[in-house]
């Protein structure tokens, strides 16, 4: 086993559910940990936010996002786990009260709550509970 | 979170799968050998992604299987420095909090790294972080095992545990020993920062 480049893509956790989903659907039979992997994986993956993202929601939103200068791992994080707050913002943008102003951030988050099926879920959810 | 890592290697296959068409017996034989398991310097691999490309086959003297050197991506679960990562508790220790992905357990949380002032509760083993609500009174905030949690990576080594076999040949081990922190605002368990 010779390792040519131990990282040549990063990948959002969208589609990592996408390809194992596909893994496990295959007929092949699994040996080994493959079956237990993929398994534990998916389970983590379909509670996070992933699972209800399609890909154009990702294009999408980070088309929209594009303009604010922010770095790939940036934007990864922000698909991966959607910020609801400007808490969450600040944590996942590096100096993010220098680099973005406050309007800046709630645009940001007008951006995610458009985009992600999740957030917008869980604020009819809210909305309900309010009723 | 996830990364894509190209590797190659020379897939040995046994007369037995010679029934199956190369490219899905050598999907099998990597998926075998490298699925769950920590390669050095890479991090946790979950599955294969795909082959890239597939060189002639050869039959070495004395071994009935064929050799094929093959290039391929492999799905590589390696969390970057600063990330911030959802996962939930599996225990409190003295040694701090262990968090788990589901997949992945091995993330620990050291005291130095909770929120301030936190302390260990012997009796109902768990951390405990001593928020001072601002009137001169504390709020005790029970880590309890099973609640989640986001916390930042500060640390990432999938190490080896011992340096032997052939160099070309990454070791794989079992416990690779990350680190966590939550001490800083909007960290630690989600229920503390809901509105």
């Amino acid at each position: 086993m010779e390792i040519v480049n131990a990282n040549c893509a990063t990948l959002s956790n969208y589609e990592v559910l996408k390809h194992l989903q596909k893994v496990k659907e295959s007929k092949m039979k699994h040996k080994g940990q493959l079956a237990t992997i993929t398994y534990e994986t998916i389970r983590y993956l379909e509670n996070a936010p992933c699972n209800d993202q399609s890909p154009q929601n990702i294009t999408e939103c980070l088309k929209a996002l594009a303009p604010y200068n922010l770095n790939k791992t940036e934007k990864l994080m922000i698909i991966n786990t959607p910020p609801t707050t400007a808490l969450e913002i600040q944590l996942m943008i590096e100096e993010s009260e220098e680099r973005l102003t406050e309007e800046q951030v709630e645009q940001i988050l007008d951006i995610i709550t458009r985009y992600s099926p999740h957030v917008i879920k869980d604020k009819v959810e809210e909305n309900e509970e309010i009723e | 979170m996830f990364i894509l890592a190209e590797m190659k290697n020379v897939t040995r296959i046994p007369p037995e799968l010679f029934n199956l068409k190369l490219n899905e017996a050598i999907a099998g034989e990597l998926n075998k050998k490298l699925a769950n398991k920590v390669v050095l310097n890479v991090g946790l691999c979950i599955a294969l992604f795909d082959i890239i490309s597939l060189q002639e086959s050869f039959i070495f003297p004395g071994d009935g299987a064929s050799h094929t050197r093959v290039k391929f991506r492999y799905i590589v679960f390696r969390p970057f420095i600063e990330e911030i990562l959802l996962g939930k508790i599996r225990s409190c220790s003295q040694e701090g909090v262990h968090v788990t992905l589901g997949f992945f357990d091995d993330i620990l949380i050291p005291p130095s790294a909770l929120q301030h002032p936190s302390k260990f509760n012997e009796t109902e083993q768990a951390w405990v972080w001593e928020y001072d609500t601002g009137d001169g009174s504390k709020h005790d905030l029970f880590m309890d095992a099973g609640e989640s949690i986001r916390f930042r990576v500060t640390a990432e080594m999938f190490n080896e545990t011992c340096p032997m076999g052939p160099i070309t040949m990454p070791e794989t081990q079992e416990n690779p020993d990350n680190k966590g922190s939550i001490n800083e605002p909007g960290l630690g368990l989600l229920t503390w920062w809901d509105n």
